[in-house]
């Protein structure tokens, strides 16, 4: 067993809150200053910035998740995790048919940057990424499995945007085997509310919207192979 | 159809002012209610008085895309911080009511139809 540091929920510059500095060059460096060993690059429902921060992660000792912030049609957010960058896209294509055609508004919402891996922009995504997806919390896991790829809920201790904020409870029929959490504090009323608990891996990841926001250690795991634990092959 | 302003509304109503205080002259003339803000945004006409319980960051940038009057945040729902501020840097109005989404918006329903 060996102590694994991780941060698997992070916000480039592609999400249009994500902040612009949130470049892919910058993102992977300061976590690997920040002795991060494994991250997870989650826009809101896309994957157009993992291309880039991919072929950043080759050069750097750190092991980049491509991955996905969905937002389901209930307005809950699942982080969706790939064990390789073309399993992610082939999610990234679904996923943006089942957008709403709304674009998006940068000077409200900001804008939504796709990156290559020297930080230059190479394009903008038009459709507002902060929307619900037509994909409801029910097919998530069996649709994300399709695709070679986990889910769990995101934030479940959060005021909006998660199962309890927006559905009121959690069930075991949705498949989950992992849960994400805000706060450490919160863990015995969540036991309480969701059944099987105790069999949950419950990660905890920084969100980061901003460079300062990302995790500076605190967030590890003890296994043999971290990636085997998530469930990624 | 006629029009009242958000701080008529806030004084009428009874509802405390929780954002965007300098925003209270604005005019709404109908009342739209729904949570769910991807609905809200191809839906709420503007110059709607919106209620809903999304305090979030995410209602307010609806609420400008949307150009509704104000948001009311009703059954006490929170405010929370990110969104107080970008609803004072947008100029938005945010009301909070005590009661639930239907009793809030029939409040100012009676308003328009007096």
């Amino acid at each position: 067993m060996e102590k694994v540091i991780y941060d698997l929920h992070t916000h480039s510059a592609l999400s249009p809150c994500g902040d612009n500095d949130m470049t892919v060059n910058n993102m992977l460096n300061m976590a690997v200053l920040n002795g991060i060993q494994v991250m997870a690059i989650t826009d809101h429902n896309s994957c157009k910035n993992c291309p880039a921060a991919m072929e950043v992660a080759k050069e750097l000792p750190i092991d980049l998740i491509p991955g996905m912030e969905l937002c389901t049609s209930e307005e809950v957010h699942v982080v969706c995790l790939f064990p390789e960058l073309e399993r992610a896209m082939a999610f990234d294509a679904y996923v943006h048919d089942h957008l709403p055609a709304v674009e998006n508004r940068p000077e409200i919402f900001g804008e939504q940057r796709i990156l290559n891996a020297s930080d230059e922009i190479i394009g903008y995504e038009p459709y507002l990424l902060i929307n619900a997806t037509t994909i409801s919390i029910e097919e998530t896991v069996p649709l994300v499995r399709r695709f070679g790829g986990i889910c769990y809920p995101a934030h479940i201790d959060k005021s909006s945007t998660s199962v309890f904020s927006n559905l009121g409870y959690f069930s075991a029929d949705w498949g989950f085997s992992a849960v994400e959490i805000v706060s450490r504090d919160n863990i015995p009323q969540l036991a309480a509310q969701i059944p099987g608990f105790e069999d949950l891996l419950v990660l905890h990841s920084s969100d980061a919207h901003y460079l300062w926001d990302i995790s500076q250690g605190e967030n590890f795991l003890f296994c043999n192979n971290f990636r085997h634990t998530l469930g990624l092959y | 159809m006629k029009k009242v302003t958000v701080r008529e509304i806030a004084q009428t109503c009874g509802f405390s002012v929780l954002a965007g205080a300098d925003a209270l002259d604005r005019q709404a003339d109908r009342v739209f209610c729904c949570d769910l803000l991807s609905f809200v945004m191809g839906r709420a006409p503007a110059d709607s008085a919106w209620i809903t319980v999304m305090g979030n960051v995410n209602a307010v940038a609806v609420a400008v895309l949307a150009d509704t009057a104000c948001i009311i945040l009703a059954e006490n729902a929170v405010l929370d911080g990110e969104a107080r501020s970008r609803a004072e840097g947008q100029g938005v109005p945010v009301l909070g009511s005590p009661h639930p989404i239907f009793d809030t918006g029939l409040l100012i329903q009676r308003m328009l139809e007096d």
